[in-house]
């Protein structure tokens, strides 16, 4: 069964960095697991957590966020804001009992398309040993 | 430091410092709890000095949360000429955070604050306190805890005012016929200056206040280990907002909760065909009203950073949920893991709408 079992990812990809880096990995070609919905976003600090709320609470068994590398980012400054948010998130996804290795934090430029093949194919792995997300069995939520 | 002694209760002491502000037209008006009809209390701003007769500053309810209502007069634009305002120490933080969200603004106004004793939850309006003041006050100046005020100020530790111009000795072993008026800052000096009232030098740095600190620390460990919030997972918060009806008065009360447009209310929350329909195919049923798990959590990933812990949200709560405890006690983590305390200084940047370079390098690979 847990072979069979893909992990669905929600991707929270910023524009100029990793969506570039994703679009590269499909222009080469480079193999990786169908497990990764991408959705574009101008920066990831534009990620309100509430997104990776709703993915999560819909279903996702996992939700990337990626942005360009520290100090690289298009705005300067945005993804140092994006990585406080994770580090709140998390915090309070682990005070409250919920599995925060569910949520994953990345930076890929628009060069490292190998990059993110790497980052999806481990991800989906780690998501494939977890199993299927808890939240998406609980009913009335 | 420089006191003031007044042979009075504390509600008469600041009533007699207002009335001189207003009448030598140190300020244009105060803001204060007031006395409305029968057992009617809110805040109102009054320049009319005969009717400063109604405010009672110290009485221990809290209809709102103040910060929100200066929050209200102040947003768009600063006060023109000075108010003095009074409240209590949880809605002088619950302000700064609010002043460093961009939601109020802190010209001309001065503050005027006192040990603050905890209230009773805002229910007790109906009925009255008739017969529970007289034990609420001995409690106080004993030091003793008293179960029928609301559990988040049972638990607070932060029951002194430390941002105050002037701050206002209750309790504590303190003669409740008598009022120690502290002048904490300049602005609050001159507030006071040509008052006719005898000064001392008064050191008191709130002595037997430990052992009430003390003892409601004891009681929110308690408090918050029987919660077990770190238990929750999905089922726990299944559990504990299973009653949820989404009425949103939990963040309407809260001074933190500030968006115009909030998400939670917004279009975009409603469930249509497209959206339940995926709920039933994949869980089989749909809990209605919807996102309440959602919404709670949604709102503790918003708001935690900055909860002062004033319990307006278990107040409101109409189907009891203890909203305020789990609120309070993630709110100390998360403040705790940032080293973050909100309305400490209000220079300060609240966490996330600030970062350091090197730092968090564990996250992100």
């Amino acid at each position: 069964m847990d072979g069979d079992f893909l992990p669905r990812i929600i991707g929270f990809l910023c524009n100029w960095c990793s969506y570039a880096g994703a679009d590269l990995a499909g222009v080469t070609r480079l193999k990786m697991p169908p497990s990764l919905v991408p959705i574009r976003v101008m920066c990831s600090s534009r990620v309100d957590p509430l997104f990776i709320l709703k993915a999560l609470l819909g279903g996702a068994d996992g939700v990337l966020v990626a942005g360009c590398h520290p100090g690289d980012c298009h705005y300067q400054t945005g993804n140092y804001y994006t990585r406080r948010r994770i580090a709140l998130t998390q915090k309070i996804f682990s005070e409250l009992g919920l599995e925060v290795s569910r949520l994953k934090l990345a930076w890929v430029a628009a060069s490292e398309g190998a990059r993110f093949k790497k980052v999806v194919t481990e991800f989906t792995e780690q998501l494939r040993e977890m199993g299927p997300s808890p939240i998406g069995e609980e009913v009335f939520l | 430091m420089k006191a003031l002694k007044m042979s009075k209760p504390p509600d008469d002491a600041i009533r007699d410092i207002l009335r001189f502000s207003l009448e030598k037209k140190k300020v244009q008006a105060v803001f204060s709890l007031s006395k409305i009809e029968g057992n009617g209390y809110a805040y109102a701003l009054i320049s009319n000095k005969e009717l400063l007769s109604n405010i009672c500053p110290t009485f221990p309810l809290m209809p709102v949360n103040s910060a929100k209502m200066i929050s209200r007069l102040t947003a768009v634009e600063a006060v023109k000429s000075p108010i003095a305002v009074v409240l209590r120490p949880c809605e002088l933080r619950a302000l700064f955070e609010l002043v460093k969200l961009e939601q109020a603004k802190l010209d001309n106004l001065l503050f005027i604050s006192f040990v603050c004793n905890g209230v009773f939850p805002i229910k007790a309006m109906k009925d009255g306190l008739d017969g529970k003041l007289e034990k609420y006050w001995e409690n106080a100046r004993i030091g003793q805890d008293f179960a029928e005020l609301r559990e988040s100020c049972r638990i607070c530790e932060s029951f002194v005012p430390d941002n105050a111009d002037i701050v206002l000795m209750t309790g504590g072993s303190q003669n409740n016929d008598t009022s120690s008026v502290l002048m904490k800052t300049q602005k609050g000096e001159e507030f006071i200056e040509g008052i006719n009232d005898q000064f001392v030098e008064e050191d008191r740095e709130l002595k037997g206040l430990d052992n009430v600190r003390n003892r409601r620390a004891e009681l929110k460990k308690t408090v918050f280990s029987d919660l077990k919030t770190e238990d929750f997972g999905i089922q726990g918060l299944a559990r504990i907002f299973g009653r949820c009806i989404n009425c949103h008065a939990c963040s309407k009360a809260c001074p933190i909760c500030h968006c115009n447009l909030c998400h939670f209310e917004a279009a975009e929350s409603e469930s249509d065909p497209s959206t339940f329909e995926v709920d039933l195919n994949n869980r089989g049923a749909l809990r209605l009203p919807t996102n309440t798990v959602f919404y709670h959590v949604g709102r503790l990933i918003h708001v935690t950073i900055s909860c002062v812990g004033c319990g307006m949200c278990s107040d409101v709560c109409p189907t009891d949920i203890p909203v305020a405890t789990v609120f309070t006690k993630i709110a100390e983590r998360v403040q705790n893991s940032f080293s973050y305390v909100p309305g400490r200084n209000v220079e300060e940047k609240i966490p996330i709408l600030t970062f350091e370079r090197d730092e968090l390098e564990e996250l992100g690979e």
